[in-house]
């Protein structure tokens, strides 16, 4: 492979609760292009991780830097603005406000950003993706759970991130919309870098290009999916039986 | 919002406004006093409801920036003999900066740590005003001049001890405010000043400097706080103590949640009712006070929408 500077890269990085070492000296490199998974037993530090790289916790030590800058002392909204996107574990949206209204505020954020962005195309663009085009005037908090989701998604699609962080995306999806998922953020690949935080195995060895493992705020492994499977910390620490 | 729903609103302002402006030809002498006073106490309203209704901020000291309006205006009148429209413009800046000030420390606090930050500016207003007696002659307050009872406008001189001039005014601020709060909250920053307010961290997360967005509403809402402080001082020619005290933060708050918080027309309505009612009931008790507090209990109990809130959810789905 080319010798290409990373888009994202974590030097250190470590954060600590008190005593509890959630995050505990993780260094993490992601090339562009890339599907990347994120992997980890409860409370292994994984969303702690991912929000040191989105900026909504400050890092008790280490660096961030994003597309050759260092982004550490950024707030998060600027480092969405420079194109990290990022989607709650816990499903986050405007519940009041209508689906398409949902989105509009992602595309008027992008929208302050680029010039020439038309609103409603963007807009129509973003629940086409996740296809929620139907939906777009219901009240997001009317949705079903897995269609919430997918509003996060398209949330996060309208930034037209170069980065989008996904924090267990499909918890609690039927497996026809899991199916539908996978096939989504292969098409978003093909535009951004994904990580992607996920449970669910089948969508892991699905998706990943490089699984990431943590465990107890550090990294335990890395590797292809194959490396990973083969794997026999990986398997004691997390994947519990042989597969 | 779609275009058909902020032209709806858009008419329904209109129409009020036309209809207030009317009034004046029909309402006896009494109640165009009143009613000027009411158009000044909504204004103030407006301005507390486009914080708390728009962003969810809720100030328990917004009596600071009437009162900043107030003195700002009055005592640059009476020391110095400025002009009214001189002084009216210093008072809406003077609201704006002190506005831009408090909001930066204000703001790092949130829910009960914000109503009480802004309660303690407040009250060292209130503590400003009575310290500086020699200048505001303290609780007594002071009447201003005859000669401060006509504007020179350049073009026209206004009389201000005529009632329908006051009240066109009156009139003509509540207008103005009522306007720049339809454009701004149907703008773009509108939209994000409502995402801030029904969700902070997705908003922070798409990219948003959401302080900067609550600060620019608080800056917004002093100043207009502030105008109408310095409306009803020059308008009625007298600055008082009272008008910084705890009871002019609640007042706003009492209208908005009558006439329904987050409803652009709501602080005016909840204005006319209160007003209306406690005209009536001074007449009859003392203790009207009372009242007030028992309105707001029930209120927050009862009915936390408020009068258009209510027609919104029931009714009318579109209004802003
Ligand atoms: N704000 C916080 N304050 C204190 N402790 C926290 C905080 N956030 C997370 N923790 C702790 O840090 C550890 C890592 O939590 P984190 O949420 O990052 O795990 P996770 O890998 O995302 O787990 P899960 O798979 O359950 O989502 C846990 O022990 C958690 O209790
Ligand atoms: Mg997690």
């Amino acid at each position: 492979m080319a010798d290409v500077t990373p888009l994202l890269v974590a030097t250190g990085l470590k954060r600590h609760f008190g005593g509890l070492r959630a995050v505990d000296g993780v260094d993490f490199s992601l090339p562009a292009g890339e599907i990347r998974a994120i992997i980890g037993p409860n409370g292994a530090g994984k969303t702690t991780f991912v929000s040191l790289l989105s900026g909504r916790l400050e890092p008790s030590e280490g660096r961030v830097t994003f597309a050759g800058e260092d982004v550490t002392r950024l707030p998060a909204y600027r480092r969405v603005q420079r194109g990290i996107a990022y989607t709650f574990q816990i499903t986050n949206i405007y519940l009041t406000k209508s689906v398409a209204d949902n989105v509009r505020v992602a595309v008027e954020s992008r929208a302050r950003r680029e010039r020439g962005v038309e609103f409603e195309a963007a807009t129509l663009e973003a629940l086409q993706a996740v296809g929620l085009e139907d939906r777009a005037e219901t009240p997001a908090g009317e949705l079903a759970y897995g269609h919430q989701r997918l509003l996060e998604v398209a949330m996060g699609l309208a930034l037209r991130p170069k980065l989008l962080i996904l924090d267990e995306p499909t918890q609690g999806l039927s497996d026809a919309e899991i199916r539908a998922f996978i096939a989504l953020v292969r098409r978003i690949a093909e535009t951004a870098t994904v990580l992607l935080i996920e449970h669910n195995m089948d969508v892991v060895m699905a998706l990943a290009d490089r699984i990431t493992v943590l465990a107890r705020g550090q990294v335990l492994a890395e590797g292809t999916p194959a490396e990973i499977r083969a794997n026999s910390e990986v398997q004691a620490a997390y994947l519990g039986t042989p597969c | 919002m779609s275009r058909a729903a902020f032209a709806r609103n858009a008419w329904l302002v209109l129409a009020v406004l036309a209809v207030l402006f009317s009034l004046q030809f029909v309402l006896p002498d009494y109640q165009v006093l009143m009613a000027t006073r009411m158009m000044l106490l909504a204004v103030f309203a407006l301005g507390f409801n486009a914080l708390l209704g728009y962003v969810g901020l809720l100030s328990l000291g917004h009596a600071l920036f009437f009162a900043c309006g107030l003195y700002a205006s009055g005592l640059t009148v009476y020391h110095f003999g400025w002009g009214l429209p001189a002084a009216f413009v210093f008072a809406v800046g003077a609201s704006a900066v002190l506005a831009l000030l408090i909001g930066a420390v204000a703001l790092r606090t949130i829910r009960v740590s914000f109503m009480i930050v802004t309660l303690m500016f407040a009250q060292v207003g209130a503590l400003t005003v009575l310290y500086f007696a020699a200048w505001t002659n303290g609780q007594e307050g002071l009447s201003l001049p005859a000669s401060a009872r006509v504007a020179d406008l350049g073009v026209a001189t206004l009389d201000l001890t005529d009632a329908l001039t006051r009240y066109n005014i009156a009139y003509g601020l509540l207008a103005a405010s009522l306007l720049i709060l339809l454009v701004y909250l149907g703008s773009a920053r509108g939209r994000i000043a409502t995402a801030v307010r029904d969700n902070e961290g997705r908003t922070e997360m798409l990219g948003f400097n959401v302080f900067a967005a609550k600060l620019e509403m608080f800056v917004l809402s002093g100043a207009m706080s502030g105008a109408a402080g310095a409306a009803y001082g020059l308008l009625f020619g007298y600055l008082g103590a009272t008008f910084a005290s705890f009871q002019y933060s609640i007042e706003p708050l009492l209208f908005t949640l009558l006439g329904g918080a987050g409803t652009l027309l709501g602080p005016l309505v909840g204005v006319l009712f209160m007003v209306g009612l406690i005209d009536k009931l001074s007449e009859l008790t003392t203790a009207y006070l009372l009242v007030i507090g028992v309105v707001l209990i029930v209120l927050i109990l009862w009915f936390p929408k408020g009068i258009l809130g209510t027609v919104r959810e029931r009714w009318l789905p579109w209004l802003m």
